[in-house]
C-alpha cells in the first residue's frame, strides 16, 4: 500500500556493489547497496560543503547576505560550544559543527514530500551516537589518563554514599548513547508517522463525498500545523544533539565535576 | 488471551510512559514562564538550560514509544 504511513521508512537499493561472504544462494552474505538512505546522506553532505564553500568564496569585511547566514550558522555552533565545553573544547568544534549540520540539513531534507529521512533509522543515529562517545572516551584517557574516571565519582560526596552513586554515574553514562540516539531517531520517526497519519486522513474522509470534503478540512489544517511543528522540532533536536555532544565532551576535558 | 492480542493491549499500555513525560516536559516550560515572567532579562540567557532540560524529559517518553514500536513489530 502507497499511503500507509511506515512505508516512507522502507530502504531501497539503488544499485548494488556486490556480496560479502555468503554461499551464493540468494539472501546469504551482506549485500554491499547504495541506498535511499545513503543517497541522502550523499546529497546531505554535498549540499553542506557547497552552502559553506560558496557562501564564503566571496569574503568581504562587510558580508553580504548570504556570508553572513554561514557566520550566524558558525557563530551559533561556537557559542554553543564556548559555553558548554569551555574555550578549551573549541578544539572539538568542527566535530560538533559537522555533526550540527549532518543532522539539520537531514532532517530537512526529510521534511520534503517524497524524500527520505536518513536520521529516522535507528542505524544512523546510534552510529553517530557512538562516534560521538568513542571521542569523548577516547580524548577523556589521552588527556586525563586514568583520572578520567574521577567523573563516576562527583566531587563533595560523602564517602558512605559514594557506593551508591558511582554504579548510578556509571549506568548513566553507559545510557547517553543510547539516549542519544534514540531521541533524535524516536522524535523524527514519530513525527513523521504523525505527519502521515493526519494527512492521511485528508484522503480517507475526503472520499466520502461533500460532507467529507467538509470534514477534510480540518486534517488538513492540522497537517499544516504539525508540518510547522516538525520543522521546529527538526532543528531543535539537531540543536540538543550538539549541545549534548559538547557537554559530554566538556566531562572528557574536565572529568571532576 | 492470544498472544497476537497481548502485543497490541502491551504497546498502549507502554504508551503511559509519554503522561509522565508530558507532565514532565509541561513542568518544564511552566516553570521557565513563570521564571522568564519575574525576570524577562534574564530568560534569554536560559533558552539553552531549557532545551536540554526539555531534550532530556522528552527521551523519556520516547523510550516508552521505543517500547511500543518495540512490542509492535520486533517482538
Amino acid at each position: 500500500m502507497a499511503n500507509d504511513p511506515i512505508h516512507q521508512f522502507v530502504i531501497t537499493d539503488i544499485f548494488t556493489f556486490g556480496t560479502i561472504g555468503g554461499d551464493g544462494t540468494e539472501g546469504s552474505g551482506i549485500t554491499l547497496a547504495f541506498t535511499n538512505s545513503a543517497l541522502f546522506m550523499v546529497l546531505t553532505t554535498i549540499t553542506i560543503c557547497a552552502y559553506l564553500i560558496l557562501t564564503t568564496r566571496r569574503r568581504g569585511l562587510v558580508p553580504n547576505r548570504w556570508q553572513l547566514t554561514s557566520e550566524m550558522t558558525y557563530e551559533f555552533v561556537a557559542n554553543m560550544v564556548r559555553s558548554n565545553a569551555g574555550t578549551e573544547g573549541m578544539k572539538f568544534f568542527p566535530f560538533v559543527f559537522s555533526l550540527f549540520m549532518f543532522i539539520f540539513i537531514g532532517n530537512m531534507y526529510g521534511m520534503v514530500p517524497y524524500f527520505y529521512t536518513f536520521t529516522s533509522q535507528i542505524i544512523v543515529t546510534f552510529v553517530l551516537a557512538m562516534l560521538v562517545m568513542i571521542v569523548v572516551v577516547g580524548y577523556g584517557f589521552i588527556k586525563n589518563g586514568p583520572k578520567f574516571l574521577k567523573l563516576f565519582v562527583p566531587a563533595g560526596v560523602p564517602g558512605y554514599i559514594v557506593p551508591i552513586v558511582t554504579p548510578i554515574e556509571v549506568i548513566s553514562f553507559l545510557s547517553r548513547p543510547i539516549s542519544l540516539s534514540v531521541r533524535l531517531f524516536g522524535n523524527m520517526l514519530a513525527g513523521h508517522i504523525t505527519l502521515k497519519v493526519f494527512t492521511g486522513f485528508v484522503v480517507s474522509l475526503a472520499s466520502f463525498g461533500a460532507l467529507g470534503i467538509l470534514g477534510a478540512a480540518l486534517p488538513l489544517v492540522m497537517g499544516v500545523a504539525i508540518t510547522a511543528l516538525e520543522f521546529m522540532v527538526s532543528t531543535v533536536q539537531a540543536y540538543v544533539f550538539a549541545v549534548l555532544t559538547s557537554l559530554y565532551l566538556n566531562d572528557a576535558i574536565h572529568p571532576s565535576h | 488471551m492470544e498472544a497476537e492480542a497481548a502485543k497490541y493491549i502491551g504497546a498502549g499500555i507502554a504508551c503511559f510512559g509519554m503522561a509522565g513525560a508530558a507532565i514532565g516536559v509541561a513542568n518544564i516550560f511552566g516553570s521557565f514562564l513563570s521564571g522568564a515572567l519575574r525576570n524577562p532579562s534574564a530568560a534569554p540567557s536560559q533558552a539553552g538550560n531549557l532545551i536540554f532540560g526539555f531534550a532530556v524529559t522528552e527521551a523519556l517518553g520516547i523510550f516508552s514509544f521505543l517500547v511500543a514500536l518495540l512490542l509492535l513489530f520486533a517482538v
